[in-house]
């Protein structure tokens, strides 16, 4: 490589000059886009190398079970940079979301050593963990094998804390003895993605709290705009609860659940609980999807992305891609952050955090550790984020760099609603392991109100006395 | 070979494949019995029949009874009085005949959850041709698999046009199989066409009506792949079935106790349910051939 050249990659590479600042240079030095990406990975890879030795596992063949996810993907265009700094194998199964967790757990509980590393979220790994499935990965951070470059501390202190619980049912999250069974990868919040076309058409601006949301959903379903107010999950599953709903649900000042003489009780019943629902019933009821009750992750943003719905209270990253995809709003999409509860200061949002973990029955827990360290490492999460849809990163660092803040700049309000939201962001559900009975039962209960099969109040007083029997038969 | 050991060669197969069929039958029961939740290792227990004691006394287990015999009696009678009347049509074998019929068993040929799609798009209120049409004749706000109160008919719609073909096939064949010496005396001597049915054809033709709803009652009372592509059991516990309940109890909750025990359930009503259609089959297949 040329002197200039390669003083210009060790500049970018050090942190001194930007991504763009490098290209530019590269460009008027004569090196063509392609050509600057080789170096530059090639600098990259050199540089993670110099102090650690990656190589140690030479040879060693890893396979990794994914979810197909722009995180995954991600990961995978970025792939052969970490067989060539480790010179290991690499190879994946990867699963749409629906059938994903089912294949995980097919996968763990049969002990299979077929899979050295997985996708995760928390929620799972309150299951996997006290299973017995998963390693515990504080052994690893904090051993030789870890290189000084992985920098813990750039890692957003909640969602590291969010991965790692010490499975004791009601225990706080990242509390003490807390085992850290994954990593961060890139993770989501909730907040109001809108079309401002909907929106500057009726003059409305993005909500500020639940009874100005239904409000503005109201004016948009009866606009002659052809949408609907306002999307939001609503199959019968826990994907329902932990979005939107849990976020404007502990706005109100609800919690899932309260501690009672050393035994957890269901709290979905309290008056500030009751108060929120009744707005969330009444928010579908007037102005939400005609068909919620099948309604996922996958309805909410197409809607949003085809025009059929004039806002969301889903994950910022689902807005994202709608307004950054081959959508009929592409360009469209607005960000804002939300304080459901107006008496409340400052949003609060649950998070749902792609995370990765490393299988206890791999048989070769070293070299998958490696792999875990680069996944998570500084460099990669800025592939991500800039080179594909890695939004949002786990990591500070890449939320500092000048390349990703301008490239997120682009859509409307997303930065601001970030910085304003994730202070607040972090998971609000109280760690248990029954969370997938809990949150599908709630979820149901929520069905059975929107049909109008059951008042609101009485609806939730089943459901946390329907909680508070599974909790005492499973001898929680 | 020597000869006393033969015998034992040869039904070795058949061993093998009782074993494979009995080891996880008795694994499960032996589950079914134990408080094992994968994510609860440390409570793992024998607990006798605490597992059943449980089912039997929550009322969402004896729901998802209701809505699961609800299921299998709706489809099954409905696929079954479909499937004759087009069988009954297309009894005589001409071309068109033929065709047609080759044309109806379509839906069969579509993987249940591939079909549940189609018929949630076509169901979507929003955009759903169905949706449509029925808003024609002045049916609106039609919510289909998405409220309480039409979710169990909305699936039980998917089963009917996925299986009727099943019937109809089956019902053919047995109308083409009969004798026609009964049906050509009948109509020498100018026996009224109902009498002709009710008497004639009908008991004839049972041990073939027999057989596909026993076929289709099996199939129905464990079926998972059209409902969880729809509803996922909802929206409540609308379309929450056996197999569904069971499938979320293991994979999701990752109680594998709990799970194995409605799944034992399930068998004792499959059992009872086939025992009942196999002594009946038999002695209306006595009574056919009797008839002849």
């Amino acid at each position: 490589m040329y002197e200039k050249e390669r003083r210009l990659i060790e500049a970018f590479v050090g942190g001194r000059m930007s991504r763009r600042e490098l290209f530019a240079g590269l460009g008027k030095l004569g090196v063509g886009a392609v050509a600057a990406r080789y170096l530059l990975n090639d600098a990259v890879t050199s540089a993670m190398a110099a102090d650690f030795d990656w190589m140690k596992h030479k040879g060693t063949h890893l396979k990794l079970l994914l979810n197909k996810h722009p995180y995954a993907d991600a990961m995978i265009a970025d792939i052969e940079a970490f067989k060539k700094l480790t010179g290991m194998d690499i190879s994946y199964d990867i699963f749409p979301e629906d059938v994903y967790f089912d294949k995980v757990t097919a996968a763990l509980s049969s002990k299979s050593s077929q899979y050295d590393c997985l996708m995760t979220g928390a929620y799972q790994t309150w299951q996997y963990g006290p299973a017995g499935w998963l390693v515990d990965l504080n052994e690893y951070i904090n051993s030789d094998n870890t290189s000084s470059g992985w920098d813990k501390k750039d890692i957003l202190p909640n969602l590291l804390a969010s991965d790692s619980w010490s499975g004791k049912p009601g225990d706080a999250l990242g509390g003490e003895g807390a085992k850290q069974w994954c990593l961060p990868w890139a993770f989501e919040q909730y907040c109001i993605s809108y079309n401002k076309r909907i929106f500057d058409s009726l003059k409305l601006t993005p909500p500020q709290h639940m009874e100005d949301l239904i409000e503005a959903a109201v004016k948009i379903t009866k606009s002659d705009n052809n949408a609907y107010g306002i999307g939001v999950r609503g199959s019968r599953s826990w994907a329902t609860i932990h979005p939107g709903f849990l976020s404007g649900y502990v706005s109100y000042g609800a919690s899932d659940f309260v501690m009672k003489d050393g035994h957890l009780k269901a709290a979905m019943n309290s008056p500030e609980a009751k108060k929120f629902t009744e707005l969330w019933v009444k928010m579908i009821q007037e102005a939400g999807p005609k068909n919620w009750a099948t309604y996922t992750w996958y309805q909410v943003g197409n809607d949003l992305g085809a025009g059929a719905s004039g806002m969301i209270y889903d994950a910022d990253i689902l807005g994202f891609f709608q307004n950054n995809g081959d959508t009929k709003e592409k360009g469209n999409i607005g960000f804002h952050d939300f304080i459901a509860n107006p008496e409340a200061k400052a949003p609060k949002s649950n998070v749902w955090i792609w995370s990765l973990a490393m299988s206890n029955f791999s048989k070769q827990k070293d070299a998958a550790w490696y792999f875990l360290q680069w996944a998570t490492s500084k460099e990669h999460d800025l592939f991500g984020a800039i080179k594909g849809d890695m939004v949002d990163p786990a990591r500070q660092s890449v939320w500092d760099n000048d390349d990703f803040k301008s490239r997120m700049g682009k859509n409307k309000g997303y930065l601001e609603q970030f910085e304003k939201t994730s202070p607040g962001a972090k998971i609000y559900f109280t760690p248990q392991p029954l969370f997938f009975n809990v949150t599908t039962d709630w979820a149901a209960a929520l069905q059975r109100m929107v049909a109008k099969q059951v008042p609101v109040d009485e609806g939730l007083d089943q459901l946390a006395d329907s909680i508070n029997k599974q909790m005492e038969q499973a001898g929680l | 070979m020597n000869r006393r050991v033969l015998p034992y060669l040869l039904s070795l197969p058949a061993l093998i494949v009782c074993i494979g069929i009995i080891v996880p039958f008795v694994i499960a029961i032996y589950y079914s019995m134990q408080r094992y939740n994968l994510a609860l290792p440390y409570l793992r227990g024998f607990i006798w029949f605490g597992n059943y004691q449980s089912l039997f006394t929550s009322s969402e287990f004896w729901k998802t009874v209701t809505v699961s015999l609800l299921y299998t009696v709706f489809t099954v009678g409905i696929e079954l009085f479909l499937g004759l009347g087009t069988a009954l049509l297309l009894r005589r074998p001409t071309t068109f005949n033929n065709i047609a019929a080759i044309l109806l068993l379509l839906p069969l040929m579509t993987a249940p959850a591939i079909a549940s799609l189609m018929w949630k798009l076509m169901t979507n209120p929003g955009f759903g041709i169905l949706s449509y049409l029925i808003s024609l004749v002045g049916i609106t706000n039609f919510k289909w698999a998405s409220s309480p109160t039409t979710a169990l008919f909305t699936v039980i719609l998917v089963d009917i046009w996925v299986y009727t073909p099943f019937i109809m096939v089956l019902l053919i064949a047995g109308l083409r199989a009969l004798p026609r010496q009964p049906f050509e005396a009948a109509e020498l001597d100018g026996v009224p066409r109902t009498f002709v049915f009710f008497r004639i054809t009908l008991p004839m033709l049972m041990p073939y009506i027999i057989t596909a709803v026993l076929f289709r009652l099996i199939d129905s009372i464990q079926q998972f792949d059209i409902i969880y592509a729809m509803t996922q059991g909802g929206p409540g516990d609308s379309t929450l079935v056996f197999q569904v309940a069971a499938y979320l109890e293991f994979f999701q909750y990752t109680n594998v106790g709990r799970s194995a025990a409605i799944l034992m359930v399930l068998w004792v009503i499959t059992y009872v349910l086939s025992l009942v259609f196999v002594k009946n089959w038999r002695r209306l297949r006595e009574r056919a051939h009797g008839a002849v």
